[in-house]
């Protein structure tokens, strides 16, 4: 008891200058000071350097007439649309790039990653060479590799390369056939969403009736056939209303059809490529990182070798792909901006021209920065619930 | 009981024999490695399949068909491009990167001041090849010099202007120069700020950690390409009027500034994987914060991330590539500028000049990696398991 009260009578402060939480105190009003101070100045430079360039701030310029092209736009766009649709346009393009680049690169990531894996000597060779290659070679070399080393050197329209389908390639892009849409058609998507519908639904009532009484039920293949059959089902109802569009050679061009530029198509390529070199690398990582245990224990259990990948390897492998997946994913988004060094219109080519014109710097990097920000956020907050549902539940 | 008759017992040891002739040899190895089951066996025809009809055409391209030397483009066309090469004639224009080696290696640095670059490559592989030894005393000393002292010398031997030299400007320099230059300096600013950051981050004081926090999450949420251009929009707008900055200062201050947000992420990674228990026996020691870290924290947070830095120096000397697109002429912004050389101009030249721009970065990325699998392996003291 003695010992406790001398304790408590002798706050035992040396100094105000060795006491931590002074010294904290002191230390954290300092950085403030000194951040408060540079934004001041940095904020005052900015301003007396815009005054001298006669350029008012705000975001007011958004509203004016663009005046410039855009190659690829997937809305309506022309010359006489205001900057802030042309950075919509911009934007459209880089979330389509990132959207079919990260399915592509998923796809050969996977197939890839699990051919490393492979027991078999020459495949795992293969897939090895490809990872080694494309990892250590920067993205942006790849594109200009596909841009100016084989899509540029490729024929003229007149001598297109002809491919299955009624396709062509040349060096104005990838032609192949357009679908139009006639009278009607709108039941093929409905089916498609009914199927997706109804397939889930199947889905739930197979797991519920599993988990109650063991039976399984064939549940792939179930969707399969209403996934693929609903909309086949409705094209044929609805009379055939689906055309097709065939690019046709004319003397100098083609004409009609669907066409790829070789802008976009060497940044998919090359973003797809250089992509899943990573992606099979952290496959890779991940199936390795389920013990062989587990492996063995399921066949111990009965299950056949694609069972137990399917229902024991692969999910526990997911816990630990999906978090790297994520940032690979972000990395392909943020790698997309390369476009500009091809001209492929993205949210950095148009934001990057609309400052040129306008000269509103500080405006079109806060446009730039914020739109990048959120895309990185929502892609985080995605993935986390994702990397949540799929994580293992202890007790 | 009758006692066991034991005579059945050989007394003298079997010979060994040679293990049977199905499991030994190069006929095994392929039953095992090539054709163990009907799956595997389609799968390495179609692998052989693949190898068949890419590897020849390569080899072919790269090396048989490929022309070496030539005074201009006629050597790389075929007749009907208007060159000597026969119609239909596909080969490697190597004699448009043997033309363009000086340029590619330093740009339009002044031809008789090119002995100043390679003084300085030559100080650097001296420098370096003794810190990478890990035989080699003396590392203290080694790793002032070359962080410290070769930074300084070959300053003043790259841009020039004292001690009579010729003052060159960083306008002119290109090629490998700006490409080895540019990530030797953005690695050694970057790796002391990413450690700064990591331990603001996880700083006790709210203002401090705030502000890490938001720069950190901030720059790895933007494209490098992003940071560039705002280096080289913003800051002329950030500095009082009439103050100019290189342009090559501005990409320096980019990459490293954005390499350092990475690199804090890696080196947080390691802070968070060393056990309470060392910090709170550092602090039973009585160390304070910046010895605890020095000496107790740092050195075993860092050993764990080790493959994490080199991964980000690797992305950082690729990422280097993107100055091309602020139109500074790095290792591939000088390969690119050249395809524009009507002497040159031909259907090979680009590829052949983009290949052998990804051999050389190929080459540093692969040693790189190379040699952070050996010094992990060479440092691990029985982390893993």
């Amino acid at each position: 008891m003695a010992s406790q009260e001398v304790l408590r009578e002798e706050p035992s402060r040396a100094s105000l200058i060795n006491d931590p939480k002074v010294r904290s105190i002191f230390y954290q009003c300092l950085v403030v000071a000194l951040l408060v101070s540079g934004v001041w100045w940095i904020v005052h430079n900015t301003i007396v350097n815009l005054t001298n360039l006669h350029i008012a701030s705000g975001f007011a310029f958004l509203r004016g007439r663009a005046g410039f092209d855009i190659s690829d736009t997937a809305i309506a766009y022309t010359s006489d649309s205001t900057y802030g649709r042309a950075i919509i346009v911009g934007l459209i393009n880089t979330l389509i790039v990132a959207f079919v680049g990260i399915i592509t690169a998923t796809i050969i990531g996977f197939i890839v990653g699990i051919g490393r894996l492979s027991k078999n000597w020459l495949i795992q060779k293969i897939c090895t060479v490809y990872v080694e290659v494309f990892r250590n070679i920067p993205p942006l070399l790849v594109i200009f590799f596909w841009y100016s080393g084989v899509l540029a050197v490729l024929p003229a329209p007149r001598d297109s390369i002809n491919l299955p389908f009624g396709s062509f390639l040349n060096q104005r892009g990838f032609y192949f056939p357009r679908a139009v849409w006639g009278d009607g058609s709108w039941l093929i998507p409905v089916g498609l969403l009914v199927g997706i519908a109804m397939a889930w639904f199947v889905a739930r009532k197979a797991h519920q009736r599993q988990m109650a009484t063991g039976q399984q039920f064939p549940v792939f293949w179930t969707s399969l056939a209403l996934i693929i059959g609903l909309p086949l089902l409705a094209y044929v109802l609805s009379g055939f209303p689906v055309t097709f569009d065939f690019p046709k050679q004319s003397t100098f061009n083609l004409t009609g059809g669907f066409v790829v530029k070789p802008e976009f198509l060497s940044l998919y390529l090359a973003l797809s490529f250089y992509t899943a070199a990573f992606i099979a690398e952290i496959v890779r990582a991940g199936i390795r990182g389920v013990a062989k245990g587990q492996s063995e224990a399921s066949s111990a259990l009965g299950l056949r070798a694609g069972q137990a990948l399917r229902l024991v390897v692969v999910p526990q492998a997911m816990r630990i792909v999906i978090p790297p997946l994520a940032s690979q994913y972000l990395n392909l988004t943020k790698n997309s901006s390369l476009a500009i060094a091809i001209g492929y219109p993205d949210l950095t080519a148009t934001t990057g021209t609309v400052l040129n014109q306008t000269g509103q710097a500080v405006e079109c990097v806060v446009i730039m920065m914020v739109i990048y920000l959120a895309i990185s956020l929502l892609t985080s907050l995605f993935m986390n619930w994702f990397n949540a549902k799929m994580a293992l539940v202890e007790r | 009981m009758q006692e066991h008759d034991m005579s059945w017992v050989r007394t003298e040891m079997a010979l060994a024999q040679p293990a049977p002739a199905g499991v030994t040899g190069f006929s095994a190895w392929v039953r095992k490695n090539l054709i163990a089951s009907t799956g595997d066996t389609i799968l390495t025809i179609i692998g052989f399949a693949l190898v068949v009809m890419i590897l020849p055409q390569i080899i072919n391209w790269a090396f048989i068909n490929a022309v070496w030397t030539g005074p201009n483009r006629t050597v790389c066309a075929t007749v009907a491009q208007g060159g000597i090469q026969p119609d239909g004639w596909s080969g490697a224009c190597w004699a448009f990167v043997n033309a363009k080696f000086g340029q590619i290696m330093f740009g339009t640095y002044p031809v008789e001041e090119r002995w100043r670059p390679i003084l300085v490559g030559i100080l650097l592989v001296v420098l370096m090849v003794p810190m990478l030894m890990p035989s080699v005393p003396r590392k203290g000393l080694n790793a002032l010099l070359l962080i410290v002292g070769l930074p300084i010398v070959s300053f003043f031997l790259l841009v020039g202007g004292a001690f009579g030299l010729e003052h060159v400007e960083t306008a002119r320099w290109g090629g490998l120069l700006v490409t080895l230059s540019l990530s030797f300096v953005a690695i050694v600013v970057s790796l002391p700020l990413g450690i700064m950051l990591a331990l603001g981050r996880r700083s006790r004081m709210p203002v401090v950690k705030m502000l890490c926090v938001i720069f950190i999450e901030a720059v790895r949420g933007i494209p490098l390409i992003t940071v560039l251009f705002m280096a080289s929009v913003m800051l002329p707008l950030f500095l009082p009027p009439g103050v100019t900055f290189d342009k090559y200062l501005r990409a320096l201050i980019g990459v490293s500034l954005f390499a350092a947000a990475y690199m804090a992420e890696v080196v947080r990674g390691g802070l968070q994987a060393i056990p309470k228990g060392q910090y709170e026996g550092a602090d039973s020691l009585g160390l304070g914060y910046w010895q605890k870290m020095y000496f107790i924290v740092m050195p075993q947070a860092l050993k764990l991330v080790i493959p994490g830095i080199v991964n980000t120096f690797i992305g950082m000397f690729k990422d280097t590539s993107l100055v091309t697109i602020i139109s500074m002429f790095d290792l591939l912004g000088i390969v690119k500028q050249n395809f524009s050389d009507a002497n040159w101009a031909t259907a090979q030249t680009a590829k052949s000049g983009l290949i052998f721009a990804a051999f050389v970065f190929w080459l540093f990325c692969f040693g790189m990696s190379r040699y952070s699998m050996y010094t992990e392996r060479r440092l691990d003291t029985g982390h893993k398991r």
